[in-house]
């Protein structure tokens, strides 16, 4: 499991390994928003939570078909599954590189990316906490979204598709929590529940993606 | 290790392709698989490797005991041989890497990106990860594609190795690889009535 992971990290920041993909996408977004706003920083200090984490949200997306498209298309992933490894351990190890490599820029970039929307200073702690809970939740979903679509060429569209409405739930309450931490507000009970997303996706969702990439590799 | 095939049906895609199939195979005995394309050789060792189900029969002595190497070599071409070869070598739950360096003559290629190398050499270094899974069943799917004939040697030498330490071998293979102590199954004579398999088995 830990070479696992040690590969899939060595492949990440190799020529095209994508790793920093995600981030540079993150960051034009969040840029382009205030261009596309205009110089209203009472609006923008409004919309930066939600920008923040629509455009975190939306970098993770960028990267899902990589996580396991590259290792079906070489032959990889047929030689792990008759691995002594568990299927189920591969893809939660496979999805935690994925975060890794993505999720937890994203958490580091996004009090950066803060300044330039002008987020409220009660904002900042609470846009790094909603995020790093609720990441995770993002990778394994999405590589639930990549384990269904492996196989198909060109997959990338329809696993955006397919993953972006299971991401609502996360972005709902990620949102929630870096807005009303900005507004001053409590946040138990959205955080509360974003972390609960988080936790069953990790603990369920493995077992979902295994069956189905054993079923994807036939 | 003995593996053991009885009755053994096999589908693709919904239809049924090879019925009936039985072998036996004792440690340190070779078997190979003949018959034309698309006669099921691939999808009869897909299926002994376990990564697709029968539809019928039994197979016993395959768990945990199979090394398979199939059309694509598994290889990351942004990384180097060795760190090929120590990946899977560590999957397995090993770390010597040399013997099977040594076997397919890659010492030379060692700190080469996989990816620069050529197809033979790729095929060589696909075939070398065998020897660092240690598992005693290899389960070969055309092994000798774009190997020259000197690489074959290599190859054939690795093998009687393997069977002379107790392993044994299937593959499936068109070219003659003078492997005179292997037995031959011609897959023909089990070919499957033409009908829909009773289920797909992709719903296995």
């Amino acid at each position: 499991m830990r070479a696992l992971l040690a590969r899939d990290l060595r492949l990440a920041v190799r020529a095209g390994g994508g790793f920093g993909l995600g981030l540079a996408f993150f960051l034009i977004v969040t840029v382009l928003v205030p261009f596309g706003v205009g110089p209203q920083t009472a609006l923008l200090t409004r919309i930066a939570p939600g920008v923040l984490w629509i455009g975190a949200l939306l970098a993770c997306l960028l990267s899902l078909d990589r996580i396991l498209a590259l290792d079906w298309e070489d032959g990889t992933l047929d030689l792990l599954a008759t691995a002594p490894l568990p299927m189920e351990g591969i893809v939660s190890v496979k999805a935690l590189a994925h975060w890794i490599t993505t999720g937890l820029p994203l958490v580091l970039a996004a009090p950066l990316l803060g300044v330039l929307l002008n987020l409220a200073p009660g904002g900042f702690l609470w846009i790094i906490v909603s995020l790093a809970v609720g990441t995770p939740a993002l990778s394994v979903i999405g590589t639930f979204g990549a384990a269904l679509t492996i196989g198909l060429k060109r997959g990338g569209l329809l696993l955006s598709l397919l993953v972006l409405p299971l991401y609502v739930p996360t972005l709902i309450f990620g949102a929630e929590v870096a807005r009303r931490g900005a507004d001053g507000l409590g946040v138990g009970a959205p955080l509360m529940l974003l972390a609960g997303i988080s936790l069953g996706a990790v603990a369920l969702l493995p077992f979902a993606s295994a069956a189905v990439l054993r079923i994807n590799l036939r | 290790m003995v593996l053991t095939v009885t009755d053994l049906e096999i589908s693709r895609g919904g239809r049924a392709v090879l019925e009936g199939v039985h072998f036996t195979l004792l440690p340190g005995a070779a078997l190979i698989l003949r018959g034309p394309n698309g006669v099921g050789k691939t999808t009869l060792l897909r299926t002994v490797a376990g990564l697709q189900p029968a539809s019928g029969g039994h197979i016993s002595g395959a768990d945990d005991t199979i090394a398979y190497a199939g059309h694509s070599d598994g290889l990351k071409s942004m990384l180097t041989v060795t760190e090929n070869l120590d990946f899977w070598a560590s999957v397995f739950g090993r770390s010597d890497i040399g013997a099977a360096l040594d076997a397919f003559d890659l010492r030379g290629l060692a700190s080469r990106l996989a990816g620069n190398l050529s197809a033979g050499q790729k095929r060589r270094l696909g075939l070398a990860r065998l020897m660092v899974t240690g598992r005693p069943v290899w389960v070969l799917d055309e092994p000798t594609v774009s190997l020259d004939a000197a690489s074959v040697g290599l190859f054939v030498a690795a093998v009687r190795g393997h069977l002379g330490q107790g392993g044994s071998a299937i593959l499936a293979t068109h070219i003659d690889l003078g492997l005179q102590e292997a037995a031959v199954l011609d897959l023909s004579v089990f070919r499957a009535s033409p009908r829909a398999a009773q289920a797909d088995e992709a719903f296995l």
